[in-house]
């Protein structure tokens, strides 16, 4: 097992530096200089250098890659080149928002499709589950980004129980933080609800149809009985795949409805940062997602492997 | 409370019915498309910035009035040489930054040197380049000698860019700026809003509010739902036009439309061939007929313009007749410059809307006299690198909002390349004239050189439309600067 995780370790540093290779040229490709981004037109020749030279552009494309590799395996992601503060600390108030925004997405939809999965799988055929399929097909179909346009529409200029937008901080209060997050998680966690929904439904019905449920029904138990104390969490394993993949979608994906309700959230920095051509906010947010993703499946790699003892042998 | 009388206590109750209203009535949210990148007006070229600090925060030698005019701001006073070189202004006294520490004659000493020095990163350096010396004669009196005479001096110095800044705390401004002016900065929320409040101890008239908030919305629909909800107060440059006339409708909003200092121009590449010859250039802007553009592109709020100047100004001459919408004539003009079939050339469009939208029409327009023209769409960036430094493109629109920029027709090497001898002198002129009568002659020969050498097409002014609370009273009309000067704004309820 030891050598097992050993063997991940390695891989999983080799991915990062990979990604970090990828992600500086990838970025620093893009035409486009920051300095006379800032200055403007009217900006003079001089003027621009001297720019240049206080950013620390004017050294070559190596040297900037290893200062800030090296910055970051000390926790200093660099100085934004725009907003002139640390970037760490940039990224640390974003994902105040980000995070609980995509926890909870991610609890609604959880709570929204496991009961409708769950229901439209045990009554399969009937209206329930025609209707449950119905609407989760719409939910799959309805952009999440005109749907919260619907929700603003109704809740903030109709009845006007929401802000329109924007976020207080949590220095206000839980309640006023979760109160400004609830029309963005809502647009959030349809789709995904929806998408959930089916999974669970359709990973429930494989599951019923398994030997060892005709067997627990053979040996007495109804359809329900089975359902709840076999099928369930036998079905769960696909439907844990598709929450972790939404979470990470949520966390990094959600730069629409970040715009919709103005949210000062990582996708929105993203965003302005590369149309300010602020490259080293953007090289380290998408590090660090990249980061994100990388532990993630290592850490379901070690949780695999330790359920599944045949998995270790194939590392 | 025994002793407490039903009057007292009535009393009582008023006044904390009278607090909770004024509380209401102090406060003001100003929503913004574009969220600055810091707040160091001097460092950078952003309006984002001035919108929120310039008038508020931050205070120059002089400002610009809601009508454009040149006030007195940080100088009280100031006398001019006859020879029109030696400028001594007269500080008010007593004025002290938000620090306490006090403001005189060595901060504006230091203020005006540190930007026009070798290493200024001031994105506007060209406004300080006649000044030669800076002095500061006692605590509040400053000699600025210049090395040529500068009619635009005093203009110059009320831009946002010139403002009085300390040595002490402007290597924090970029975040915590600290200046003179009425309000105070007090927090960042990055990404969401900035707040400011009263500055208790302003050495002129107080502001009559006690707090505002900057809120950040990018989306234009975000932008509509906010006001409509009501979180916004009011909305200046409102990006979603189409829903002006929806909020005119709405007893609860006033929409005021004014002007900017947007030239909206089709800039040419007068060096690129054929655009360097000027019947091309004189048959592009036939080709144009700009009231379909306002129309199409800004939901006809915009003004025609026929030369690169504000139509608000008094010195502002009509020229829009010289280069009227007729196709014929521009296909005509064509055959005569050796083209009867056209040509093909490139439209490179920023991200702004004006750009988006009128771009499509102006294409179609020049696709009915034979010139054909192959869009592609460029975030601001790209648009610096191609566009304004590497003179790629035939065509291309953007919004000169810089006030009285006439003087960039005078820059050879500026991205649309005029090179005029003529209008280079005229320029050398205006600079030495200080007699506004003279000044008015020689801006007005500049308007018409460029209308007739058709430099560029002129589209219109971009109008300043603001969206706001109706019981909101004191917002700018115009913008003569990009600015949002909360001083004298208060709520009528």
């Amino acid at each position: 097992m030891l050598r097992f995780i050993l063997k991940r370790l390695l891989s999983l540093g080799l991915s990062l530096l990979a990604a970090s290779v990828v992600i500086f040229v990838a970025i620093e490709v893009i035409p486009g200089d920051p300095a006379s981004y800032m200055l403007g037109i009217n900006a003079q020749a001089d003027t621009v250098a001297a720019l240049r030279e206080e950013l620390g552009l004017n050294v070559t494309g190596f040297a900037r890659y290893s200062g800030w590799v090296s910055g970051m395996l000390h926790g200093d992601f660099g100085t934004s080149y725009t907003y002139r503060t640390p970037v760490t600390d940039m990224i640390s108030d974003r994902i105040m928002v980000s995070l609980p925004l995509a926890i909870y997405a991610l609890t609604l939809s959880t709570l929204i499709a496991f009961p409708a999965g769950i229901l439209a799988a045990s009554r399969r055929g009937t209206a329930a589950d025609v209707s449950i399929m119905g609407v989760t097909q719409l939910g799959v179909a309805v952009p999440n980004f005109w749907f919260a346009m619907l929700l603003v529409l109704v809740f903030s200029i109709n009845l006007r129980w929401f802000s329109a937008g924007g976020f207080p901080g949590w220095d206000q209060g839980l309640f006023a933080g979760l109160k400004a997050l609830t029309l963005p998680a809502i647009a959030l966690a349809l789709p995904q609800a929806s998408i959930l929904a089916r999974v669970m439904r359709s990973a429930l019905i494989d599951t019923m149809s398994e030997d060892f449920i005709r067997t627990a029904r053979a040996k007495g138990l109804s359809k329900s009985q089975a359902l709840w104390r076999h099928a369930l969490r036998n079905a769960m394993i696909p439907v844990l795949t598709i929450i972790g993949l939404q979470f990470s979608f949520l966390l990094a994906g959600a730069i629409i409805i970040e715009n919709v309700f103005f949210l000062p959230g990582l996708g929105r920095l993203v965003f302005q940062s590369i149309s300010q051509r602020d490259l080293i906010v953007v090289e380290s947010v998408v590090m660090l997602l990249v980061f994100a993703v990388v532990i993630v499946t290592f850490v379901v790699d070690i949780t695999y492997a330790a359920v599944d003892p045949r998995l270790r042998g194939r590392a | 409370m025994r002793f407490l009388t039903p009057k007292l206590a009535l009393a009582g109750a008023l006044a904390i019915c009278t607090t909770v209203a004024q509380a209401e009535t102090t406060a003001i949210t100003v929503g913004m498309q574009l969220e600055p990148p810091h707040l160091d007006p001097t460092g950078a070229a952003a309006g984002a910035i001035d919108s929120i600090v310039y008038a508020n925060i931050f205070e120059g030698l002089t400002r610009f009035a809601a009508d454009g005019a040149i006030l007195p701001a940080l100088a009280e006073s100031w006398t001019i040489s006859d020879d029109g070189l030696i400028y001594t202004f007269t500080l008010h006294s007593g004025v002290t930054f938000h620090d306490a520490s006090a403001m005189d004659a060595e901060d504006v000493v230091f203020s005006l040197n540190r930007a026009r020095a070798e290493d200024s990163t001031n994105a506007q350096k060209a406004l300080f380049e006649g000044i030669d010396t800076v002095e500061a004669l006692d605590a509040t009196t400053v000699k600025i000698t210049l090395s040529a005479p500068n009619g635009a001096f005093l203009f110059n110095l009320a831009w946002g860019d010139a403002v009085i800044v300390a040595s002490e705390s402007i290597k924090d401004a970029k975040t915590h700026p600290i200046g003179t002016g009425p309000f105070v900065f007090t927090n960042w929320v990055q990404g969401d809003r900035i707040e400011i409040t009263r500055n208790v101890d302003y050495w002129g008239t107080p502001a009559r509010l006690e707090k505002a908030t900057f809120k950040f919305i990018s989306d234009p629909t975000a932008a509509f739902a906010a006001v409509m909800a009501e979180d916004v107060d009011v909305f200046p440059a409102f990006p979603a036009p189409e829903n002006l006339l929806q909020f005119e409708q709405d007893s609860r909003f006033q929409v005021i439309v004014g002007s900017t200092e947007g030239e909206t121009i089709l800039a040419i590449n007068n060096k690129m061939p054929p655009f360097d010859n000027v019947k091309i250039r004189e048959a592009v802007a036939h080709a144009i007929d700009r009231q379909s553009i306002i129309d199409g592109a800004m939901f006809g709020y915009g003004t025609p313009i026929g030369t690169h100047f504000a139509p608000h100004h008094p010195d502002y001459m009509d020229l829009t007749g010289q280069s009227n919408y007729d196709p014929d004539l521009a296909k005509s003009l064509l055959a005569e410059a050796g083209y009867p079939d056209g040509f093909e050339t490139t439209l490179k469009l920023p991200p702004p809307s004006y750009a988006r939208r009128g771009g499509e029409i102006i294409a179609a327009q020049l696709r009915d006299v034979g010139i054909t023209v192959e869009i592609s769409n460029l975030e601001w960036a790209q648009w610096l690198e191609q566009v304004f430094r590497g003179y790629d493109f035939g065509l291309t629109i953007v919004s000169h909002t810089e006030p009285m920029d006439i003087g960039i027709y005078a820059r050879p090497e500026y991205y649309f390349q005029y090179d005029s001898a003529p209008f280079q002198q005229l320029m050398e002129d205006l600079n030495a004239a200080t007699d506004p009568a003279a000044r008015a002659t020689i801006l007005k020969s500049a308007q018409q050189m460029i209308a007739d050498d058709y430099v560029n097409g002129y589209l219109f002014q971009l109008a300043n439309t603001t969206v706001a609370n109706a019981k909101i009273v004191g917002l700018w009309k115009n913008a003569p600067t990009q600015a949002n000067d909360l001083t004298a704004i208060y709520w009528n309820d």
